[in-house]
């Protein structure tokens, strides 16, 4: 009685399990499959149609605006990664030592994490536009869209940084100061090394969500027709879907899950051999 | 040549004051460290101890005062500038760099002296340099080995154990010639048997390298077994300095008495010079220059108590055994004589139960000054039957008209603690609690910053938030008369 209850019980866990992930993973799935498939449309008539690279090869040879909003949209996700980064770890390393009114500034920049994008958006559009009319020479841009991606992605760099700083001995700088490194070099060769695994996820994160970006991007891309990936396929949207985004998300999802796996095991390898030295 | 200094100070702490959001840590303390000795700050924890340090460092800055190196103010100057290192107490080692760029570290900043230069004018001018690979090196294989870790240089730091983590940390501060090695409990994450090991290592490498150690740390028994001076601290103030034999044979006061090793600590009273009496009976002590009757503390270590057979008339009083325990060289022994619990030591038992007779000898007994005998204060009438004092109302018998300034005296058995707050007149916090045998001496800490020092067969914990009471038929009132509160 008792074991095919629990057997039962198996199998819905699994069932569950399965249609959970695939649930997560099916659009994904589909863009892939399609990919390799020659048809424009997808769910057409002739099905399937043919498996072929032609999408792979019309992306680099015949899709000049795509190609076009893959580097803006690297451009912009790299330098404002790199800006919210750079800001980001600064940030959380003076909150940590700041003595007075941490909370209330942890506060203050989290405040933007949990905001909607589109006050954000509205905002920038308005300020780029106020700025202009007191004399400043702001164009909405590339440039501009690096300031609004790093300013939006910076307090997500705190929050990945930050855990690590909590967790480092809190001699750790004064130790360097002691050994007669400045505060300057302190900060540089005794704390920053400490946050490196900090930073590459907030950086990857701050990329990620430039990346996905698209209500801040499509206000303040300006009117030079400056377009990432996602302003791309919204206009493209009206006409008719370029079919060589299948191939470029594919290519996109691909070379994510390979970071991801390089990370882990260089992870692992990491933990192991310090568990090797121990033993 | 230079004249030898007849007390060559390297360490100076003039008046400092240290005071964290209102909270006094240190109180206008003075210190003078001579160079070449091993000195350890020794207290409770919350005494000030590592704030001291943490001043001497340059980690922090005094509110008040100043602190000298070798004669020079560094009050102002940064701990990257000082001529002193740190073994903290976590060690706060790099966890990026391996052992041999941990210990490296300092090393690569430092700049050595490297002869002079003279210019046209004939003006000297000293060269510094920044030491060369070759060196570095050589100087980090020195301090490894000083430390017992030669072939340890290639490791990850989080490959090691504590002990050796504590290792490279000694190595790191060393590598840098400080002129002053800080220890801030260097050796409280380590277990029993480390510790020891360290104690004895630690004392080594001071001997050979015969620089000025200051160490912290809360454990007696490693002050007394390491330090060449001892200062012992409380509440922000020193309570005694001394060599390790000074401070357990004559501790200053009754606090001193209590924190370093056991011991019996009684109220007494002098009778005259060389003698004293407590707990009914008459004792020849070592002690003068008090006032007669004075009140006084007196300190009487286990070992000094010797036990006789009942009968025998060689003892001054006499006890009954409550327990005796075996403790491998000796037994310790709870002996009761009117009412007051003994610790005794002693290489001959005497069975629980049995009544011995005990004696001490003049240099047993340790007289102390008390360091109250009556809380003070000062306060006004503000009422029919009331007198104002430490932002209270208390109830007390008076004829005094309201208005009338008064100094306010209660006994320490005229004080009640409660443990609600509430019903108590005013609240406080519980800073001291000293066992003296029949009942506990506790200390307690007003929010207006007074003291009322409170006797209580009661048992209360360090820190617990009490409430004050006073039995008015033990409270005496004195009117100030206007010159004297003018004065």
């Amino acid at each position: 009685m008792k074991s095919t209850k629990s057997k039962l019980f198996l199998c819905f866990k699994w069932a569950f399990l399965i249609i959970v992930l695939a649930c997560i993973y099916l659009p994904i799935l589909l863009i892939i499959v399609y990919s390799f498939s020659g048809e424009p449309n997808i769910g057409g008539v002739n099905g399937f149609g043919q498996f072929t690279f032609a999408l792979y090869k019309k992306l680099f040879t015949n899709s000049p605006r795509l190609m076009d909003a893959t580097k803006n949209t690297l451009i912009i996700g790299v330098s404002s990664a790199l800006i919210a980064t750079f800001i980001g770890t600064l940030t959380s390393v003076g909150l940590y030592y700041l003595r007075k009114g941490k909370k209330a500034v942890n506060f203050v920049s989290e405040i933007t994490v949990v905001n909607a994008d589109i006050v954000t958006a509205v905002g920038f559009f308005l300020l780029s536009i106020f700025l202009t009319r007191i004399g400043l020479p702001v164009e909405k841009g590339m440039g501009w869209l690096i300031v609004a991606h790093a300013v939006i992605t910076t307090p997500y760099v705190i929050l990945t940084v930050s855990p690590r700083l909590h967790q480092l001995n809190p001699n750790l700088y004064e130790a360097g100061l002691d050994l007669g490194a400045g505060p300057m070099r302190s900060l540089f060769t005794v704390i920053v090394p400490q946050l490196i695994g900090g930073m590459v996820s907030g950086f990857a994160l701050a990329f990620t969500l430039s990346l996905d970006d698209f209500v801040v991007t499509n206000l303040n891309k300006g009117t030079n027709g400056v377009e990432t990936i996602t302003t791309f396929v919204y206009a493209s949207l009206r006409r008719s879907l370029d079919p060589a985004i299948r191939a470029l998300s594919t290519i996109i999802f691909v070379i994510v899950l390979v970071a991801l796996i390089i990370f882990n095991v260089v992870k692992n390898k990491k933990l192991k051999t310090q568990q090797k030295i121990i033993k | 040549m230079k004249e030898p200094k007849v007390f060559d100070k390297i360490i100076e702490v003039k008046n400092v004051t240290k005071t964290f959001d209102d909270v006094t840590v240190i109180d206008d303390l003075n210190l003078s460290i001579r160079r070449g000795q091993f000195v350890t700050l020794l207290g409770p924890s919350g005494c000030g101890k590592t704030t001291l340090l943490r001043m001497i460092a340059g980690f922090t800055a005094p509110t008040k005062g100043n602190i000298f190196i070798e004669g020079q103010d560094v009050t102002d100057m940064p701990p990257y500038k000082r001529p002193v290192n740190t073994v903290f107490q976590k060690y706060a080692l790099f966890p990026h760099l391996n052992v041999f760029k941990n210990v490296a570290f300092g090393l690569k900043l430092k700049k050595i002296y490297d002869g002079d230069k003279v210019d046209k004018k004939g003006k000297v001018t000293p060269v510094f340099r920044k030491l060369n690979k070759a060196e570095i090196e050589e100087k980090v294989n020195r301090a490894l080995k000083l430390v017992g870790l030669d072939d340890y240089g290639y490791r990850d730091i989080n490959s090691l154990s504590g002990g050796q983590q504590q290792r490279v940390a000694i190595a790191r501060a060393l590598v840098c010639e400080p002129k002053v090695l800080l220890l801030d409990e260097p050796l409280g994450a380590l277990d029993l048997k480390m510790r020891k090991e360290m104690q004895i290592e630690l004392k080594k490498m001071h001997r050979e390298l015969g620089i000025t150690f200051i160490f912290v740390t809360h454990d007696q028994e490693e002050a007394l077994t390491m330090s060449d001076i001892v200062v012992v601290l409380n509440d922000g103030s020193i309570q005694q300095i001394g060599t390790p034999k000074q401070v357990y044979d004559e501790p200053a006061n009754a606090f001193v008495a209590d924190f370093i090793g056991e011991s019996n600590v009684l109220s007494g009273t002098m009778l005259r010079d060389y003698c004293v009496s407590f707990l009914g009976a008459e004792v020849e002590c070592e002690d003068k220059g008090f006032g007669k009757n004075e009140q006084v503390d007196l300190v009487i270590r286990p070992e000094d108590i010797h036990l006789f057979p009942i009968g025998s008339g060689k003892g001054q009083l006499s006890g009954k055994v409550l327990s005796a325990v075996f403790k491998g060289t000796y037994y310790e022994m709870e002996i009761l004589a009117s009412n007051y619990e003994f610790t005794v030591q002693s290489t001959v038992e005497a069975k629980p139960g049995t009544e011995v007779e005990m004696s001490v000898e003049p240099s047993g007994i340790h007289i102390m000054k008390k360091l109250r005998t009556i809380n003070e204060f000062e306060g006004e009438i503000d009422g029919e039957n009331s007198v104002w004092f430490c932002d209270g109302s208390f109830e007390v018998d008076t004829s005094l008209e309201k208005g009338t300034k008064v100094k306010v005296f209660v006994p320490f058995d005229g004080v009640e603690l409660t443990d609600d707050e509430d019903d108590g007149v005013i609240g406080a916090n519980v800073t001291h609690v000293l066992y003296k045998g029949t009942y506990y001496q506790v200390q307690v800490y007003t929010d207006t910053d007074e003291d009322f020092f409170v006797d209580t067969s009661d048992e209360w914990d360090l820190g617990d938030r009490v409430g004050i009471k006073l039995d008015k038929s033990k409270m005496r009132l004195e009117v100030v008369t206007e010159e004297e509160s003018d004065a």
